[in-house]
């Protein structure tokens, strides 16, 4: 096996995307996910790829799209307010069933927010990216081993099910140190993309990688197609860590950066003889509405907790129907809640 | 019986969607001549901007790739970037390559990205019904200036070669015209050329062609033809503003 | 083990995120669970700068230290924002060169330390971090005694490596305090 180093979530990240093969990344500088980027600038010429730091997050993201039709793995990153601006873009390559890896190291707002680790863009990840009826796979990893661990898996499944793909981090990850193991060069074939607009050499009809519809059938048509596509999706590539869930009374919900502070914080409840345990999603979209839903059958209430006012706790109440009281705690702002406010709140509502 | 005239090879037999008049038909064909005659449709990526042209993707028999509004030569650098040996060209309007388009259209032209651009200027929005362009001229009426564009409020025009022309990424920035026989020849030329200079790894080219709107200028087509010559080639000169074969160009060359 | 949340504190530029890296590395080579957050942004320019350091032998939680057991502080604004945060009975490192200030609180323990007059005074200058860093480990060993100069080892550039001995020198004084 080799060696645990110690890095950065963010240049973490950089390595794992480029030993998944991805050799084009295209980006726009801001905090708190600049690292990434310079990993990249520093990386891309050794191995003959490309870093190209574009001039602004909109034609970043369009570069990516036009990579991506080309047919290779390609890539960017960003936070928040940049993510807004790639929305256009985003919602193109949905409409265009075009692959990528987006990574959004999320950061407070709205507006130019702060520049403190946040996970108010939930809604924008798993709802509305940009206009149009479409997801994209989102991912949340908890710890920078983890961040490396999605990054092949998020690039398959964009590939396979032909749609971008988002890693939802936030400044603490990007920015945090922690071991980790690298990956070795992924061998793994990557599939073939008989839909790439990459010359047809005179060899079969032209390829057109395109969203545009006019005819209100075909596009009927085809958002629904894209729509099967989601259910398998969502039937087949839920991800969740469950903690403690078994005996527990209380089950708090939270992913990312949160998590490890609600894990924490179920740690010491349970050292107080409380039976509390933790469902961590780690696809966002998919949600997990499976473990959620194992939770409601047995717990008598939820409680999510987010860096944010509450937004995943809507798709956590969607998910257990109702059956038992979904709570809600959580800090905004740039703010990481601590284990000991979790805690208080955890007491709180066993009282 | 000898052929004399045949539709391009790189041009599909899907009929063209363009108004009576409109000159997209012959640029459309110039381009296709082009990579029959550079032998490079095969190798070739086009990319569709929005606009009228936004459907050009199902004329040219090459691979192509539809971009957001504006984004064409994100795209294109994009494309550029992941295949290497591709001939990669940009179809655009004067909305989207120089209203919303024009941070992507002069930083693709300041790196040197090594394209193949096809700029249409008609002076006006033809897609979404007559609005005022980046390059509609002063005191043109369209559905957005109804008193003609008043150059106080609604700034003037952006021309388009000049200002690329300083940029030193840029290998061609020529103005033509596709108004009579000489000037389509002329138009030809510089397209082969730009198409050429991306072959040959010189960096960005650029082709602006001036060209009629008859629907929405409300004119007929012959009519449309002469307000383009009496009004929009005395704006926008025709000639090569920056050939870096050539030196001492930048002031342009005028014809 | 007792588990250490400590917070390097200081003046962009004192190599406080440096120290911060050492005594994660040192974790890391020692197989403990160990967590690195620097401060980030526009207060890094030239402003005040700190970095979280957790080394356990659970999974870190959070790796935002609020309430340190460790604070080592090298400027008096960073002294002031965490010193009433510092766990009863943690330690407190002061670079007493550079902050003119006693701690009021008795119930942690506090450590006087003119780093950056030692560093000056032997040669190193801009190691006063490492040898607060000696300080630390004479007060609270938080490796295996070998680990040091190993962790030492991968945080410095290979392109620095005369830098070093002038490390582990300041190390060495940092324990002799």
């Amino acid at each position: 096996m080799a060696d645990k180093v110690l890095m950065k979530g963010n240049e973490a990240l950089a390595e794992a995307a480029i030993q998944a093969g991805c050799h084009h990344f295209f980006g726009y500088p801001i905090t708190p996910q600049t690292e990434l980027a310079a990993y990249m600038a520093k990386r891309m010429p050794k191995i003959g790829g490309t870093y190209l730091q574009a001039e602004s997050e909109i034609a970043a993201i369009n570069m990516v799209l036009g990579a991506s039709a080309a047919g290779v793995r390609a890539m960017t990153s960003s936070s928040s307010p940049g993510i807004s601006l790639k929305g256009e873009g985003i919602s193109y390559m949905a409409g265009s069933d075009l692959p990528a890896l987006i990574i959004n190291v999320q950061r407070g707002g709205p507006g130019l927010g702060g520049i403190q680790p946040s996970q108010a863009d939930y809604w924008q990840a798993t709802k509305a990216l940009g206009h149009g009826d479409f997801q994209v796979l989102v991912f949340a990893p908890s710890t920078v081993q983890e961040m490396v661990d999605l990054v092949q898996g998020a690039f398959d499944m964009a590939d396979k099910y032909r749609m971008p793909a988002m890693i939802l981090a936030d400044g603490m990850l990007g920015q945090m140190m922690e071991p980790v193991v690298l990956p070795e060069k992924s061998e793994k074939e990557p599939i073939a993309k008989p839909w790439a607009s990459c010359g047809h050499k005179g060899e079969r009809e032209h390829n057109i990688v395109n969203s545009l519809y006019l005819t209100p059938n075909a596009l009927e048509n085809l958002v629904k197609e894209r729509y099967e596509r989601y259910e398998t999706i969502k039937k087949n590539e839920q991800m969740a860590e469950e903690y403690l869930t078994e005996d527990a009374e209380l089950i708090l919900v939270a992913y990312g950066a949160s998590s490890r502070v609600a894990k924490g914080a179920v740690n010491k409840a349970r050292e107080k003889g409380l039976k509390v345990g933790l469902i961590r999603p780690i696809t966002l979209w998919p949600f997990p509405t499976d473990a959620i839903k194992r939770a409601a059958s047995h717990a008598k209430a939820l409680l999510t907790v987010e860096m944010s006012m509450g937004q995943m706790v809507d798709d956590v109440k969607l998910a257990c129907e109702q059956k038992l009281p979904v709570h809600f705690y959580g800090r905004t702002g740039g703010i990481i809640p601590t284990p000991k406010e979790i805690l208080a709140e955890i007491e709180r509502l066993m009282a | 019986m000898d052929v004399v005239f045949k539709k391009p090879h790189a041009l599909t037999d899907a009929p063209l969607h363009y108004c009576p008049g409109c000159t997209h038909g012959i640029v459309h064909r110039l381009v296709a001549e082009v990579l029959d005659e550079l032998g490079v449709e095969g190798k070739a990526v086009g990319v569709a901007s929005v606009g009228c042209s936004v459907m050009s993707y199902n004329y040219f028999g090459c691979d192509m790739v539809q971009a957001p509004h504006g984004r064409a030569q994100a795209v294109a650098t994009g494309l550029r970037r992941a295949l290497p040996d591709g001939v990669i060209f940009t179809y655009q309007g004067d909305g989207d390559l120089a209203a919303i388009g024009t941070a992507e259209t002069v930083h693709a032209a300041t790196r040197g990205e090594n394209i193949t651009v096809i700029f249409i200027n008609n002076a006006i929005y033809g897609m979404t019904g007559g609005q005022m362009a980046p390059t509609s001229l002063p005191n043109q009426i369209t559905q957005t200036t109804p008193y003609g564009r008043d150059v106080n409020s609604a700034g003037f025009p952006v021309r388009v070669c000049e200002m690329l022309s300083t940029l030193d990424g840029v290998a061609l920035a020529q103005r033509v015209t596709v108004d009579s026989v000489k000037n389509v020849k002329i138009a030809k030329a510089a397209i082969k050329k730009a198409f050429q200079n991306q072959i040959e790894g010189k960096g960005y080219s650029i082709v602006e062609v001036l060209s009629t709107c008859p629907t929405n200028w409300g004119l007929s087509p012959v009519d449309a033809l002469q307000w383009l010559r009496d009004n929009m080639i005395p704006y926008y000169p025709l000639g090569v503003y920056k050939d870096a074969d050539k030196r001492d160009n930048m002031k342009g060359d005028k014809e | 083990m007792q588990d250490l949340n400590i917070v390097f504190a200081g003046f962009g530029g004192q190599g406080i995120l440096f120290s911060g890296k050492v005594a994660a590395y040192a974790g890391l080579i020692d197989n403990k669970e160990i967590s690195w957050l620097p401060s980030y942004g526009p207060e890094m320019r030239g402003g005040t700068a700190n970095c979280s350091v957790c080394i356990s032998d659970t999974p870190i939680g959070s790796p935002l230290v609020t309430n340190p057991n460790v604070l080592i502080a090298m400027n008096l604004p960073s002294l002031e924002k965490f010193i009433d945060e510092v766990e009863e009975g943690g330690i407190v490192i002061i670079d007493s060169y550079l902050i003119d200030k006693k701690v009021e609180r008795d119930d942690v323990r506090v450590f006087y330390v003119p780093a950056t007059k030692l560093a000056e005074e032997n040669g190193l200058k801009g190691l006063a971090n490492i040898i607060l860093l000696g300080k630390l480990y004479k007060e609270c060993p938080f490796c295996e005694e070998e680990t040091i100069e190993k962790a030492l080892l991968k945080c410095i550039p290979p392109k620095k490596a005369a830098m070093l001995d002038f490390n582990k020198k300041a190390i060495a004084i940092g324990r002799t305090q």
